[in-house]
């Protein structure tokens, strides 16, 4: 009974939300790679750019909320979801037009256009705020459990109990379905197998007869579905606040890194590697090992870091994978 | 940009002007009481400040940069570890706080560190296999359990230390102005750690990587009480120039307030600004001396062989790693320098304030536009973007507010005169770009 009890707890406090968060680092972290499989550079302007869609969404949501507008029992935001990534595909198109192909066409090296993202960072955070301020927004609505606590213990007679949030699940669907759309996309349309051997060899895809312009066009426009949709998925589990999204960048590019950059899969799977790190680093295991060893009696919580230090993992976890694998765990790119 | 840096014909005036028309802006600043400008001397002195001390922060990262090609984004990092230096040597010692567990968090750190070379010294003397992994793997989870089991009672012992004052170790009682080059010497013990593992990754991933540092270093001055208090901030750090009260207590300082015209009080704030704006100047002048004396030595011209052309630079039998880690750690001991500045202008150790959007990306509009590779234009860059970042606030508002004159009243004007004031970002942005597009080498370009 207490390795059920365990067992359940690690679910809840460990295993739940840690997949949840992988699945969004995965999404964010999917962006990253493909900019910088077909654009061939570190997209600083990730972060604030989730954060511009989400705002789209949030405020799109208040509209149909005051409409009287609903999904029953799953947020509305999923009804805004389309107009944000509309929203946030003609932004990122924009920026790409007057920024980033001026120095596409000079071939210019590819810090200047990192340096570029940085100033694209600056312009999405200032329309962010611009658009709808610096506080803290809770736009989830609908059902708030698909599991709650007291109906588990009822129905399973175990002390501890487990939740699944809507959000959570939903985050957990969303993310199996748009990569597995991604997937399809890239390896079964012409659009996709274009965009990979862009991304693998851009002189001989040219030779092929590739547009290298409309292959930058779709990856934008993947790129902004991807980061609107982390973002939102985001939002609805935590809150939304335009800052938290500027510091989400480093476990983001941790995950791309630590998977490969470049490489899709490589950014699924550091988005889990990173998350469940953090989770089980920052978790005081104190509870699960008292069910575990009812007889052992330690001093503190068990917890090895304090969860002010999560930023701090992803990096640890980036910098180990480099020193042993240069190019990440699934052999990404290196230009 | 590494590959296009001839030198071009340039005007050679270019440089002055500029820095006339910075100075006619901080006069205006002063003298003149507009919508535009607040016409306070000590406004105008407060910005020139801190415009200073960014102009050296500037200085670090160009040298970094601009010499070398380094792409640090861990700026707010290495400014945040100068800044620990006010206060770990001018703050008086706190009572009790050294006996109740100083030298048991030492041997903690001494034990940390030698599990890392431990385990590092295991994994290259053995031989590859499962024998490595399996010592390796050993060693750093029993060298952590031993570090944590005399850090963490020690820690505790610390903080319980009258909590509600200190709670932390407190300093050496020295005298401030000493704080500075010890915020340059941690900054670069941190760089060359920092240097020593990412410096040999490309320019993307060191990027991320000195990110990740900057984040890091940030989160451990927010947690670690014993250190520096963390969140709860330290006041009242040592100056190393006079108080305005005693100014204003001062019968000799009375007549001369008096002489100048001005009110006692705002004479007082005068006089401390320009006393801390000398002393920012005499150090912002002497590390561009060593600077420009470095760059033009065969030194400097090794430096930038290096960044034009790596595998050139490498086949002629230059160390490049070895000098990049050198320049690293230059750069980032100046960027402390400037942090311990910052501390003791502010007199006020908050971890919080340390933002990466303000103090490494808007560091980097300051090099980008000064002209990176060229001390001067780093200054002049870092000095202009400091004056626009504050003013822009002034500014913002009141260009939104002529622009929605002819919307009618109600909430959606409101929400644009309310949000103005983040304007900045927006402006700063546009800087950036524009500048990055029509003169990728910025305002004042190498020579």
């Amino acid at each position: 009974m207490d390795i059920l009890n365990a067992l359940v707890a690690f679910l809840n406090f460990v295993f739940i939300p840690a997949a949840t968060y992988g699945a969004q680092l995965a999404l964010g972290a999917l962006g990253v790679t493909l900019i910088y499989g077909i654009l061939r550079f570190s997209n600083f302007a990730h972060g604030d750019t989730m954060a511009f869609g989400t705002a789209i969404t949030i405020i799109v949501t208040w509209g149909l909320q005051s409409l009287g507008i609903s999904l029953g029992p799953l947020p509305t935001a999923l009804l805004a979801l389309p107009v944000g990534i509309a929203g946030t595909a003609a932004v990122v198109l924009l920026t790409d037009r007057t920024v980033y192909r001026f120095y596409r066409a000079q071939r210019a090296a590819p810090i200047i256009l990192v340096m570029a993202s940085v100033g694209v960072m600056f312009l999405m955070n200032g329309f962010t705020r611009l658009l709808i301020g610096v506080d803290e927004q809770r736009f989830a609505d609908g059902a708030r459990f698909v599991i709650n606590v007291r109906d588990f213990r009822e129905w399973s007679g175990l002390t501890e109990g487990l939740a699944l949030k809507t959000t959570q699940a939903l985050t957990l669907v969303v993310v199996v379905v748009v990569v597995w759309a991604l997937f399809w996309f890239l390896n079964r349309t012409k659009s996709g197998k274009a965009m990979r051997a862009y991304s693998d060899n851009e002189d001989l895809a040219l030779l092929s007869g590739v547009d290298p312009e409309r292959v930058v066009r779709l990856t934008w426009i993947i790129a902004a579905a991807l980061m609107t949709i982390a973002g939102v998925l985001y939002g609805l589990d935590k809150s939304f606040k335009a800052f938290n999204y500027f510091q989400i960048l480093l476990p983001i590019f941790a995950a791309a890194i630590v998977g490969g950059l470049g490489n899709p899969l490589g950014a699924i799977a550091g988005g889990f590697v990173v998350a469940f790190s953090e989770v089980a680093i920052t978790y005081p295991w104190l509870k699960i090992a008292g069910y575990l060893f009812p007889d052992w009696q330690p001093d503190g919580l068990l917890q090895l870091l304090s969860t002010e230090y999560k930023f701090a993992v992803s990096f640890v976890i980036l910098i180990i994978v480099l020193l042993f694998k240069p190019t990440g765990l699934f052999s990404g790119k290196s230009v | 940009m590494s590959t296009n840096r001839q030198a071009e014909s340039s005007n050679p005036w270019r440089a002055p002007i500029l820095f006339a028309i910075l100075a006619i802006l901080f006069i205006l600043e002063g003298s003149w009481r507009s919508a535009m400008f607040s016409g306070s001397w000590n406004t105008s002195l407060a910005i020139l400040n801190m415009g200073l001390i960014s102009a050296i922060t500037a200085l670090g990262v160009n040298m970094q940069w601009g010499y070398a090609g380094l792409f640090n984004v861990g700026v707010v990092g290495f400014l945040a570890l100068g800044g620990l230096a006010p206060v770990l040597v001018s703050l008086p010692p706190v009572d009790g706080g050294w006996s109740s567990g100083g030298l048991r968090v030492l041997t903690a750190l001494v034990v940390g560190l030698g599990t890392l070379g431990l385990a590092v010294t295991l994994w290259q003397r053995l031989r590859r296999g499962w024998v490595r992994g399996l010592a390796v793997t050993g060693a750093l989870i029993a060298g952590f359990v031993l570090y944590r089991n005399i850090f963490d009672p020690a820690v505790i012992a610390i903080e319980a230390n009258q909590s509600a004052q200190y709670g932390n170790l407190g300093g050496l009682g020295w005298p401030v102005l000493i704080s500075w080059p010890v915020g340059g010497l941690f900054a670069a013990a941190a760089a060359w750690g920092v240097g020593k593992v990412a410096l040999g990754l490309r320019s993307d991933y060191l990027a991320i990587a000195t990110l990740g540092i900057g984040e890091i270093i940030v989160a451990v001055l927010k947690n670690e009480e014993w250190l520096a208090r963390g969140v709860k901030n330290i006041t009242s750090i040592p100056r190393p120039v006079p108080y305005e009260i005693a100014l204003q207590q001062n019968p000799e300082f009375q007549t001369a307030a008096a002489n100048w015209g001005f009110p006692l009080a705002e004479a007082s704030g005068i006089w401390v600004k320009l006393c801390y704006m000398s002393l920012f100047l005499v150090v912002l002048l002497s590390i561009i001396l060593l600077a420009e004396l470095a760059l033009k030595s065969p030194w400097g011209r090794m430096m930038r062989a290096i960044r034009d052309n790596e595998t050139a630079a490498e086949a002629m039998g230059k160390d490049v790693t070895g000098r990049h880690l050198q320049v690293f750690v230059i750069g980032s001991a100046v960027i402390g320098i400037a942090g311990a500045m910052m501390i003791t202008l502010d007199g006020l150790m908050a971890p919080t304030g340390y933002n990466p959007l303000r103090y490494t990306f808007l560091i980097w509009v300051m090099v980008i536009v000064g002209g990176s590779g060229n001390n001067w234009g780093a200054v002049l860059g870092a000095i202009l973007i400091w004056f626009l970042w504050i003013k822009v606030e002034v500014w913002g508002p009141s260009l939104i507010g002529v622009l929605v004159t002819p919307l009618p009243e109600g909430g959606l004007k409101e929400h644009l005169l309310d949000s103005a004031a983040h304007m900045r970002f927006i402006a700063m942005g546009l800087v950036l770009l524009l500048v990055l597009r029509f003169s990728p080498r910025g305002l004042v370009p190498e020579r």
